[in-house]
């Protein structure tokens, strides 16, 4: 029982990531119909805002310690970040150690702006154009953003600590009646977790109670009956782009201690979001995050050794299968609406 | 019937003809080449085949630093590094047997087909008459088998698998880097000593060529003193995310954790195994502790904090203080502002052996260069006196067993020397049943 409940953490955590970056594409195929394969390198630039902060917040002045040598005899030059010079030792490492959680501040902007950009920049020439196109023109994009991230930042991981008080981990058995050891799983991984649950609400509770939100949900149904009552729900369909792009960002930004980001990360996650979007149902929002949840949660049971002892292999394959599987029998997905992806 | 009677024109017919016979090969071939891409000019061109994209671009940038500067070293530039420590004196700053030394770069994206494209690139379209580089051992592998069939000769880099001097060793190619065996007969003693003879060990495995032969040999090595494999989980090599294959190591009985994994795969491991807790839990009334047993300075500096007090092995490493590493050290981080890596160390060892043996066989025919590696024994080159085996074109020379620094005092240090091992405790007969399954062949000179 202990497992089970172990790999269903892990789902819900993995699910988690899946879910965010599925939602992002969702709004951008249901508002603009554009298939983003430059989703993932959203992600990974989250990532990448997380590392930007940390080096910012790093800035250091350098002083010679004649009594430490370094790696080639010469005296060693000690760094001392500007923030503990300004702020004493203690606000300082604070404010270091807090670099993550701060650089959703960072980000939001940031991520935002990028969006605005790709949008306007790039993608909105490509509205007309076949699906082809777009995903050449957004895979090719991802690929740039991926080069132009490795030239500035090397192909290395950077480890992105989470603050102090959230490493290590906490025994979940314990407290819901186990005993102790049974059932330990890491405190930034549950942060990650009622983080994704707290964006996943904030986009529902944004499209569904602010008149903006419920333009862009008319927008969606039909577009063109919207356009006719005189609002222009193409500016408002960019600053979703702008919402997307910020929502993967910020799933980016938190994923970033729980893997060292490194410019590839973006692409690990793509296929398997598009999977998520597949099996959720092309532009269902509940749809998408339902399948994130459930594919996280079934790839991980799928890595469990007494499942891959009965079906070895199962855990490369099994989200590839349900896609399969569901694009078989119900063609629109879970939650898809009615024509979509049947004709 | 007939008597042969032999006279003065007979002799000077006979002798004519058989002079004639003798000729008519080379007669016809004089202008032909000798071996593939011998140098005709004054230079000679090698091929550095390195990962320069791909998520092992930054090792493969380490390790054409190290070539380039082999290169200028070998042209008599810069302060001669390791020429002047290292025991044979073949070399003498003027290129490789008077030829100045140029060189051409290839990307192997870390993918065999990739790397075996840009090597026969290098080889056909630019005259490379060697190819050196590669951070894995799938590529080294493949890249090795196509120097084979052209008939140039294969100076691995980093590559760790049993297999590359094993199964699918070739005549044509050499590694000086250490093995997955090297690294469990150096790691167990340690281990051993470390964390005591009754332990139990869960094994997580990158599912490819290398960690089965790291598996095979860390299992083996540590069930050897004691140890017991309590389960070897095999883990897809496009994983990013281990936590659902670390969480049920807490309730396997395990009290160690040992991870064959490599780059982006052991940064992930580690950095998950560690935010589960599992160093901070007591199981079977002992420690759990993590391994890793093969370490790499930019997988460590990836891994940051996490691989504090967590031991590994590596073929050598930038602190050594014997006379080898200290000139090569000087060199390197004068040049470049950082100390070398071990995959730039291998790297630049194999190219300057190259070049010696060239010098040493006065040719740079394939043949005549693998007669001259084989059974050589040298010394200065950081790693103590070295023996490249004829058998099996294996390098044998001591090993490092290190541990993740506990208090860093710069970005630069991340492990620690823990032992370096002798060499003698490393060796095995060249019939070991882990290499067991290849031959190397004849070599190829590509004529």
């Amino acid at each position: 029982m202990d497992a089970i409940i172990l790999q269903i953490l892990n789902g819900l955590d993995k699910g988690s990531a899946y879910a965010l970056i599925a939602l992002g594409l969702t709004l951008i195929f249901g508002t603009l119909g554009v298939v983003n394969f430059a989703h993932g390198a959203l992600f990974m630039l989250g990532a990448f805002c997380a590392v930007t902060l940390q080096r910012i917040l790093s800035l250091s002045f350098t002083v010679e310690d004649p009594t430490q040598k370094d790696f080639l005899g010469n005296p060693l030059k000690v760094d001392t970040p500007y923030v503990v010079n300004w702020f004493g030792d203690v606000t300082g490492n604070a404010i270091l150690d807090w670099s993550v959680p701060l650089a959703i501040l960072f980000a939001i902007p940031v991520m935002l702006l990028v969006g605005y950009v790709m949008e306007r920049g790039l993608i909105k020439h490509f509205y007309k154009r076949p699906h082809a196109d777009q995903i050449l023109v957004t895979f090719g994009l991802a690929i740039v953003i991926q080069e132009i991230v490795k030239y500035f930042y090397g192909a290395n991981p950077i480890p992105t600590p989470a603050p102090d008080m959230f490493r290590g981990s906490v025994d979940f058995g314990v407290m819901v009646g186990f005993a102790e050891n049974q059932i330990i799983y890491p405190y930034w991984r549950l942060v990650y977790f009622l983080f994704s649950a707290v964006i996943i609400g904030a986009v529902f509770a944004f499209l569904r109670f602010t008149t903006f939100g419920m333009v862009v949900r008319a927008g969606m149904a039909d577009r063109e009956t919207v356009g006719l009552l005189g609002i222009n729900i193409d500016k408002r369909f960019t600053i979703m782009f702008g919402i997307a792009a910020a929502v993967a960002g910020l799933a980016g930004v938190m994923y970033a201690p729980i893997n060292s980001p490194n410019y590839h990360m973006g692409m690990d996650f793509l296929v398997l979001s598009f999977v998520v979007v597949v099996v959720g149902g092309m532009g269902s929002l509940p749809g998408a995050v339902l399948a994130g949840f459930l594919l996280g949660i079934l790839e991980s049971f799928a890595s469990m050794n007494e499942v891959k002892s009965i079906i070895p292999g199962i855990d490369q394959i099994i989200i590839y299968l349900v896609a399969i599987i569901i694009l078989l029998t119900r063609p629109r997905g879970l939650m898809g609406r009615r024509g979509v992806m049947e004709e | 019937m007939s008597k042969f009677q032999l006279n003065r024109r007979t002799l000077i017919k006979s002798g004519a003809a058989v002079g004639a016979g003798l000729a008519l090969p080379t007669m016809f071939t004089s202008s032909a080449r000798a071996y593939l891409n011998e140098p005709k000019g004054g230079t000679v061109t090698l091929g550095f085949n390195v990962p320069q994209t791909g998520p092992y671009a930054d090792e493969g940038l380490d390790e054409l630093r190290a070539q380039e500067l082999a290169v200028q070293h070998l042209n008599g530039e810069g302060d001669g590094g390791m020429m002047n420590t290292f025991s044979s004196k073949a070399l003498k700053g003027n290129g490789i047997l008077g030829k100045k030394v140029q060189f051409v770069t290839g990307d192997t994206q870390t993918k065999s087909d990739a790397a075996r494209a840009s090597a026969k690139s290098m080889i056909e379209k630019d005259g490379a008459i060697m190819i050196n580089g590669g951070s894995s051992s799938g590529v080294a592998v493949a890249v090795q088998g196509l120097c084979q069939e052209a008939g140039v000769i294969f100076m691995a880099g980093l590559t760790h698998s049993n297999d590359t001097t094993g199964k699918d060793k070739k005549a044509n190619g050499f590694r000086h880097f250490f093995n997955a065996y090297m690294s469990g007969a150096a790691l167990a003693p340690v281990l051993a000593k470390a964390y005591g003879t009754d332990r139990r060990a869960y094994h997580l495995t990158a599912d490819y060529t290398w960690g089965w032969t790291q598996q095979e040999s860390i299992a083996t090595a540590t069930e050897g003193m004691g140890w017991e494999t309590v389960n070897n989980v095999l883990t897809p090599l496009a994983s990013t995310d281990f936590s659902s294959y670390i969480a049920p190591v807490l309730n396997s009985g395990a009290d160690v954790l040992i991870l064959n994994h490599y780059g982006g795969n052991m940064v992930n491991s580690l950095t998950n195994a560690v935010q589960f807790g599992l160093r901070d839990k007591m199981v079977n009334g002992k420690q759990f502790e993590i391994i890793v047993p093969l370490y790499s300075e930019l997988m460590a500096a990836g891994a940051g904090a996490n691989v504090r007090g967590v031991y590994g092995s590596m073929n050598w490493n930038w602190q050594l203080q014997d006379e080898g590493s200290k000139a090569f050290v000087k060199s390197f981080g004068e040049k470049y502002g950082r100390p070398p890596s071990n995959s730039a160390h291998t790297c630049y060892v194999q190219t300057l052996l190259y070049a010696d043996a060239c010098e040493r066989a006065g040719t740079f025919d394939p043949c005549g260069v693998v007669e001259a590696l084989e059974g050589f024994e040298f010394d200065g080159m950081g790693n103590g006196p070295t023996l490249y085996r004829a058998d099996d074109h294996q390098c044998f020379k001591d090993v490092l067993v290190m541990k993740g620094t506990d208090n860093p005092t710069n970005e630069y240090d991340t492990l620690e020397i823990v032992e370096q091992t002798p060499r003698s405790q490393v060796e095995y007969a060249p019939d070991h049943p882990m290499f067991a399954g290849g031959e190397l062949g004849q070599c190829n000179s590509g004529a």
